[in-house]
């Protein structure tokens, strides 16, 4: 290797972890990407149960229930066409109420019946990650925060 | 032999840009259904009543919409900014005709009346939604936004963001189709 | 009147850019050499310019003048002043502007202070700095004005994201920028000795200071960001691959593949194809961050879809600059000489492996960042990508690459020998079963990642200081030190994270005041919840008092804050710092029955991971003077770790 050719080696060495990488990342995306749902989605779909999905609607006018616990709580996630019951475990985010959106991740225990692992949700529909709040030009954003 | 596999090597990274940049641009150009279309285009006004915003005027209801006449419905709030920017087209299609009605979203009179002072006011009605609780239960996602609603109280189209100057024929024809 | 000027300002820069870039190019040609001279006032005054817009705009923050768009819809003369004056750079446009003023001060700098380079290739590297601030300046100006007035002033301004209130983020972006900006040299010096085929240890030793500069800053701000995220967002984590964090780690795992091959092109003339594509893709990669996903094209398309303008600008713009560099480095990189070869077993060939690996979790997270908007875009279907995915695909790669970085220092330049290799490195390769073995013992049923990560962390740690073993210590070169001291940082923020995600204790309740629950080795008396006023917002602030064995007792006081404007509630955790880690306490809402929800962390060892993050930048720091203060080192350097073991 030293005599000839280092750098066609080294180029080749290159093209195989990058492809390497892209066969990695692809492989791993069909079982880790996490797909988005509406309820009417998810009812009509038929979401295989136990996987990460993330859900996104509207949290149900008078469907939140808190559990005894103090922790959990019960609600109803609906996109006015169909309804999912969720439950959670946590402290809700701040923005967190009945009537305004939501977006949770977690799993189908039931059809119809959602875990949530974690609430994403800010007022706004359109989830936007904390850190890009206030970021961008967004003409509905104004009640978001 | 090594040497022209080197130089074809040597363009795979614009290759693999170019076909990323081609997704990413496909990406924009396609019709993005992203912005949050209303559930409830298509259906009736949930119901809803709405003390005025004004002084001494009676309730905005949704039942007082299926009276047969098409009217815009226009969610607005005080505290923000792109809603001073569709005033002036809100102003012109009153001239052109269309009924308009106000919905103040998460507001109080007295700044609502102050900013209707400031941008003028194309309202025939104006609800006082303190809560947003009629606005989300329309489906809107934030303000400004507005509705077409038919003279049976079925909302027929939605309109989201800022009214711009180009967008008034869009709001008239929605108007007339809905007659 | 200032934000006029502010415009006028932000016109007569990008004049002053078109003419660097025309001025730069010309002296190329045969007989142009006079026109560099013109070149350096140029680049001075286009900085000068720039800067004068931002103070412009930092002013209208300042004084909130409310006839301005930006600040009618980002700021309020009810915000504290520090955060209105954090406001310009809190939104779009203005931290575009601050981007865009980085860079011209960055070109400054470079005509400025640039006396290594070949003169040509230096013309060519400041031309190509004034084509991306001339892109720049095109894409403020047309698309992202900061200074558009409102027809009508608003009686208030919007208000500023609460979220964002926080001292933290008012040093945040600005140290972000720097460091992607800095990389933007790199880039106009990749694409200056592809113009000019200059590709050799000078062009290296020019670019490297740029990069490692670029690469402290990056460092400083990706730990910032993450403490940042760590205790503002009160859900006790500490990075979410979230896109936009994403965004400053791409660029990072870049730059370090850079900073380590520009090493070895400077002090060996090796890999240098290898270095010009590192220098593109870095640049390549802030700007991707920046633009493509700050743009939120990625996480909202809603925002971009308002405005389709915008992004088509951003991605006609980084077509012309990735692109153009790409097919700069398909046509001339074959015509450069290659550089010195080097054996398989030889610092090089570790360094090679660090890129290969650094390039392939770059990989990883870019497929993971694009890969919502490519399955949206060819199929329609909306997903997200999350933590599962870059923790099972970056995480095994990420401790690979640390095995590797505890060997190749201990490697000789050109060739060496692999008895040799392990003999030096047998004593941290000891260390690391001894650990192995005593945490299997002490802390049974790990984790395998979190296992490996203590286990390596431990090795690596030793292995780091080795290069110091039975040397001078006054007479190790600082650069020595920066490297010694980078890979310990490396090493203790590995250890922080495995012990986080290893031993981290949870305990989330519901509790009335005058209860005690046990988190941990501690048992926190809850003790009142009161109401407290602030200057924008009033708490509701639970006080907490923690107790564990016979230690004073710690009072924390984590609330939720109500923000007047814009309404909107956020939660303060409260942290408690120990030496063996961290109480983090969230209150979270009241329930029925007088309860208050409580959140509850210990973190063994968590701070840990930003002070390697600390220790990292440091390294960087000490590298970047050893390599600027004058030499009587340059032999160590040459002969590397001769006298090590």
């Amino acid at each position: 290797m030293k005599a000839k050719n280092q750098r066609l080696v080294l180029a080749l060495l290159a093209l195989v972890a990058l492809v390497g990488a892209v066969l990695l990342g692809m492989s791993a995306l069909k079982d880790q990407a996490s797909y988005f749902y509406s309820p009417s989605d998810a009812v009509r779909d038929h979401v295989e149960l136990g996987r990460t999905v993330r859900l996104g609607g509207m949290v149900e006018k008078g469907s939140l229930r808190r559990e005894p616990d103090g922790v959990t709580i019960d609600f109803r996630v609906t996109d006015g066409a169909a309804t999912v019951t969720a439950r959670y475990t946590g402290i809700v985010p701040d923005l967190f109420r009945e009537g305004s959106g939501v977006v949770a991740e977690g799993r189908f225990t039931a059809p119809g019946r959602f875990a949530a692992d974690t609430i994403l949700a800010k007022h706004d529909e359109n989830y936007k990650p904390p850190e890009l709040a206030g970021n961008g030009m967004h003409e509905t954003g104004s009640l978001k925060r | 032999m090594s040497l022209r596999t080197i130089r074809i090597l040597l363009w795979l990274p614009l290759v693999g840009f170019l076909i990323v940049l081609g997704l990413v641009f496909t990406g924009l150009i396609r019709p993005h259904d992203a912005s949050i279309r209303s559930q409830m285009v298509g259906r009736p006004l949930p119901a809803f009543s709405l003390p005025s915003t004004r002084p001494r005027q009676p309730p905005l209801t949704s039942a007082s919409f299926a009276d047969g006449k098409v009217r815009l419905v226009n969610i607005f709030a005080s505290w923000c900014v792109p809603c001073v920017v569709e005033m002036p087209q809100l102003a012109q299609l009153k001239q052109a005709g269309v009924a308009i009605e106000g919905i103040a979203s998460r507001d109080t009179p007295a700044d609502s009346l102050a900013f209707l002072q400031r941008n003028g006011d194309p309202y025939d009605r104006i609800g006082d939604d303190k809560t947003s609780a009629a606005q989300i239960a329309i489906g809107s996602s934030g303000v400004p936004e507005t509705y077409v609603v038919d003279g049976k109280g079925v909302i027929r189209a939605q309109h989201i963001g800022p009214i711009q100057p180009q967008d008034v024929a869009d709001i008239l024809a929605a108007v007339r189709d809905a007659q | 009147m200032i934000a006029e000027a502010g415009l006028a300002a932000l016109w007569i820069a990008a004049m002053l850019a078109a003419l660097q870039a025309f001025l730069g190019l010309g002296s190329l040609k045969a007989g142009g050499e006079e026109l560099l001279r013109a070149v350096r006032p140029v680049a001075v005054a286009q900085a000068v310019m720039t800067l004068g817009a931002f103070a412009a705009l930092m002013w209208l923050f300042y004084s909130t003048d409310l006839s301005v768009e930006l600040v009618a819809e980002d700021s309020a003369s009810t915000v504290p002043t520090l955060y209105r004056i954090a406001g310009t750079w809190g939104n779009h446009e203005g931290s575009m502007l601050l981007w865009v003023t980085i860079l011209a001060i960055a070109g400054a700098a470079v005509a400025l202070l640039e006396r290594r380079l070949p003169e040509r290739t230096l013309a060519a590297t400041i031309a190509a700095q004034g084509v991306i601030a001339l892109g720049f300046f095109a894409f403020l100006l047309f698309s992202s004005n900061p200074f558009a007035r409102l027809d009508i002033a608003p009686a208030e301004g919007n208000g500023f994201n609460p979220l964002l209130q926080d001292p933290g983020l008012a040093f945040h972006p600005p140290t972000l920028y720097v460091g992607y900006v800095g990389l933007s040299v790199a880039f106009s010096f990749a694409v200056g000795a592809l113009l000019t085929r200059d590709v050799g240890p000078a062009f290296a030793k020019a670019m490297r200071p740029w990069v490692l500069g670029a690469w402290v800053f990056l460092t400083l701000g990706i730990t910032a960001g993450s403490y940042w995220a760590y205790y503002e967002l009160g859900w006790g984590g500490w990075w979410f691959w979230d896109p936009t964090e994403n965004a400053s780690l791409m660029p990072w795992l870049a730059a370090t593949a850079l900073l380590h091959s520009v090493t070895v092109l400077a002090t060996r003339d090796g890999l240098r194809a290898w270095t010009v594509m590192l220098a593109v893709v870095a640049f390549s990669m802030s700007m991707v961050g920046t633009f493509l996903v700050r743009s939120g094209i990625l996480t909202s398309v809603h925002a971009f879809a308002l405005d389709p303008k915008r992004g088509a600008f951003i991605l006609v713009l980084l077509a012309l600059y990735i692109g153009g560099a790409l097919a700069l480095f398909g046509a001339r990189i074959a015509t450069v000489a290659e550089g010195n070869r080097f054996d398989p077993v030889s610092r090089e060939g570790a360094l090679v492996i660090n890129n290969l690996l650094l390039s392939v979790i770059l990989a990883l997270v870019l497929i993971g960042t694009l890969y919502p908007l490519a399955a949206e875009s060819m199929t329609g279907e909306k997903l997200s990508v999350g933590p599962p995915y870059f923790n099972a695909t970056a995480g095994p790669l990420a401790l690979i690459l640390v095995a590797v970085m505890a060997a190749g220092p201990a490697m000789r330049w050109r060739r060496d020998e692999i008895v040799a290799v392990a003999r030096r490195i047998a004593i941290p390769a000891a260390l690391t079963v001894i650990a192995l073995v005593a945490i299997l013992l002490l802390a049974p049923g790990l984790r395998i990642l979190p296992l490996l990560g203590l286990t390596l962390a431990a090795g690596v740690a030793a292995a780091s200081v080795a290069p110091l073993w039975k040397r001078n210590l006054r007479r190790t070169p600082l650069f020595t030190w920066g490297m010694v001291m980078a890979h310990l940082g490396a090493a203790v923020s590995l250890a922080g994270m495995a012990s986080e995600s290893a031993f981290t204790k949870e305990t989330l309740i519901a509790a009335r005041p005058g209860e005690t629950v046990s988190v941990g080795p501690y048992a926190i008396r809850f003790a009142a919840v009161d109401p407290v006023p602030g200057q924008n917002f009033t708490a509701v602030q639970a006080t907490l008092i923690a107790t564990r064995g016979s230690a004073d007792p710690i009072t924390l006081t984590p609330a939720q804050r109500t923000f007047d404007n814009p309404p909107q509630t956020t939660s303060e955790s409260a942290i408690a710092t120990r030496w063996d880690g961290q109480l983090y306490t969230v209150v979270g809402e009241p329930v029925p029955g007088g309860r208050w929800q409580l959140r509850l962390w210990w973190k063994p060892f968590v701070t840990l991971i930003w002070l390697g993050g600390a220790l990292i930048a440091i390294g960087g720091a000490l590298s970047l003077l050893g390599r600027s203060l004058p030499r009587r080192k340059v032999v160590a350097e040459s002969t590397g770790f001769a006298r090590f073991g």
